[in-house]
């Protein structure tokens, strides 16, 4: 007997018995639709932090001055002066703050950033109107600032915010530009900040020491080897005090974000697996009701010179093709699933052909593995016993 | 040849089952030849070991004592799938309860010895056809079973039997479940089977069918009894 004809046979045993099969695929097809929505949920969450981060670019440095005792101690100057160390492209220090923004009526605590040029280029973000800040700006002291699309918003309402004066903390500032709107990272929104020069912000807040300094490489190559001599500077500077400062690149941020995403997925998929394996042995236990049901029929079969393999093939291809058939639409239903997640929560759902490969050879293997059994119970009855049976 | 060719031949053959603890022997040293063309009835009561005979004769089951020889081929000894080779090829059945599958058309039932065959769908097709035409079913080849009446679905079974053309053809009361003008047409069906050359083993308890046969063996517990030629 070859495989075509067993597939016939199969395919015309699960017809006759349409109900029966498909609440057997049932726990398939929920297992299989299970495991494909949740993975894509949580492959999307994981490529949107990987976008997220690598659209800060590859070769970026970032280090955090958290200070050696009371003062932090890093100055703006000090910290410019990374910009020497080889293999270095370009350096944007940044002091942050909140501050009471005022315009007229309107007014609401933002977040403050004091900058210098470098910024646009290091952290790859624009203005829509108006300039960025100038060298100029920074040298002078200028009031002058750059303000989020969030923070225009609430601030100016409709009106383009471009040549208008904001308080800050009482001071004037006039708005020169209007930042990109850039969405949310993990780090809170980009888009409800204001941005000034960063020897203007000393003064606003009243403090010398910068807190973050972002750094460019040449290359991305070189990442690694200018975080070392960063971080063996730093070391000098705070005299070993490894708490004081902390020097991560995009990679070291990467793998974290992927390493909780990742095991977020495992997680779910475990989750479903589970729900697989026990459609696995609805199979089970539907075939073995099948094989005591159709006894009589395995004795005409062998009567007729049906040999143990032809049952075997018989009863295994009729669970594998249940459980293939459960794969295929529970493939259709998760595929169907996560783009309905994406369209009504927002989320970002992506199904890969690797996790429907996947699914749909773990639902054959199930169907292999819980039809063995059934199949070979079939396989094994006497002709006589069987035939004996009503 | 005037010599008829020996089809089966069965010498000091014994089996017995234990059953609760108790030795129950079915058959005790059954001997007989039957010859290519012959029509052979065996009867017997019930439990006299006739079942017994005919699951050995078809391969259902094999002796604990004895030598059986089917078509020049030693069977008594030969593993499962061996002798499932040899029910397909060898040995056409006929069972009392027709045992048809109720879910097959009658074409695919008798195409299905010619599956496990391994006859290639075409001509396996052109063979159930034929065999279905000869027992006078042509036009109710896609009926299911339970469309079919007894006797046609006896007709089927009998197809089903001669698909394969096998030496022999086994018939375990085939009229047992038919009433008596069926049971008629069966035997007569029969009989002409055996004019056509086929080789038939009837086994009954109905005395009435076993005349009809050229020979009849008569068996009880377990030893024939009786061995002749019936006066045509």
């Amino acid at each position: 007997m070859n495989l075509a004809q067993a597939l016939k046979m199969a395919w015309k045993s699960i017809r006759q018995n349409k109900m029966r099969s498909f609440l057997t695929m049932l726990g398939i097809i929920i297992g299989v639709a299970a495991v494909i929505s949740l993975v894509s949920v949580g492959q999307g969450a994981t490529a949107k932090v990987t976008e997220q981060v690598q659209g800060l670019g590859t070769n970026l440095i970032t280090i955090n001055i958290m200070g050696r005792g009371a003062t932090t101690s890093l100055s703006y100057e000090e910290s410019m002066s990374y910009a020497a160390t080889p293999g270095v492209q370009a350096v944007s220090p940044v002091i942050n703050g909140r501050v009471t923004a005022k315009n007229g009526t309107a007014n609401e605590s933002v977040s403050i950033e004091g900058i210098t040029p470098e910024y646009e280029s290091v952290r790859n973000f624009h203005v829509q109107d108006g300039r960025f800040l100038l060298p100029l700006d920074i040298d002078y002291l200028q009031k002058v600032a750059l303000i989020g699309v969030t923070t225009a918003q609430n601030l100016f309402g409709t009106e383009n915010p471009v040549g208008k004066k904001v308080m800050l903390n009482g001071q004037s500032y006039q708005i020169v530009g209007l930042l990109e709107q850039k969405g949310s990272t993990l780090g809170g929104s980009n888009d409800d900040k204001i941005l000034i020069p960063i020897t203007s912000a000393e003064r606003l807040l009243r403090n010398k020491g910068v807190q973050s300094i972002y750094i460019q490489t040449t290359s991305a190559d070189n990442v690694a080897l200018v975080k070392s001599e960063l971080e063996a500077q730093l070391d000098k500077k705070f005299r070993g005090l490894t708490t004081a400062y902390s020097v991560f690149d995009q990679e070291d941020m990467l793998s974290t974000m992927t390493s909780i995403s990742s095991t977020m997925t495992m997680a779910l998929a475990g989750i479903a697996g589970i729900s697989l394996l026990v459609g696995g042995i609805g199979i089970m236990n539907i075939m073995l009701v099948s094989v005591s049901e159709r006894t009589r029929e395995i004795g005409i079969r062998k009567a007729i010179g049906a040999r143990k393999r032809d049952i075997l093939t018989q009863f295994l291809i009729e669970s594998v093709v249940l459980a293939g058939l459960g794969g295929v639409l529970g493939i259709g239903i998760g595929v169907g699933g996560g783009s309905l997640i994406s369209r009504f929560t927002g989320m970002t759902v992506s199904t890969s052909w690797s996790v429907v490969t996947v699914a749909f050879t773990f639902s054959l293997c199930i169907g292999v593995i819980f039809g063995l059994l059934p199949a070979n119970k079939a396989a094994k009855l006497r002709p006589i016993d069987a035939l004996r049976t009503d | 040849m005037s010599e008829p060719q020996r089809l089966i031949e069965i010498k000091g053959l014994r089996r017995w089952y234990t059953m609760g603890g108790e030795v129950v022997n079915a058959l005790q040293d059954v001997s007989f030849r039957i010859d290519y063309g012959e029509f052979v009835a065996i009867i017997g009561p019930s439990g006299s070991g006739k079942s017994t005979l005919m699951n050995m004769l078809g391969c259902l089951d094999v002796p604990n004592e004895g030598s059986y020889f089917l078509d020049g081929q030693e069977v008594g000894r030969l593993s499962e799938n061996r002798l499932a080779k040899i029910r397909n090829e060898k040995i056409g059945f006929i069972f009392q309860g027709f045992n048809l599958l109720p879910r097959l058309t009658a074409l695919e039932n008798v195409e299905l010895p010619l599956i496990y065959r391994g006859v290639p769908g075409k001509q396996r097709r052109e063979m159930a056809r034929s065999s279905l035409e000869k027992v006078g079913l042509g036009e109710r080849m896609n009926h299911r079973p339970a469309e079919l009446s007894g006797g046609q679905q006896q007709r089927v079974a009998i197809a089903r039997a001669l698909a394969g053309n096998p030496p022999v053809l086994l018939a375990d009361e085939p009229t047992g479940a038919l009433d008596s003008k069926t049971g008629k047409e069966i035997m007569d069906m029969m009989k002409l089977l055996n004019s056509q050359g086929h080789t038939i083993i009837l086994i009954t308890h109905d005395l009435d069918i076993a005349k009809q046969a050229k020979r009849v063996i008569r068996i009880q517990d377990g030893r024939i009894i009786e061995d002749r030629g019936n006066e045509p």
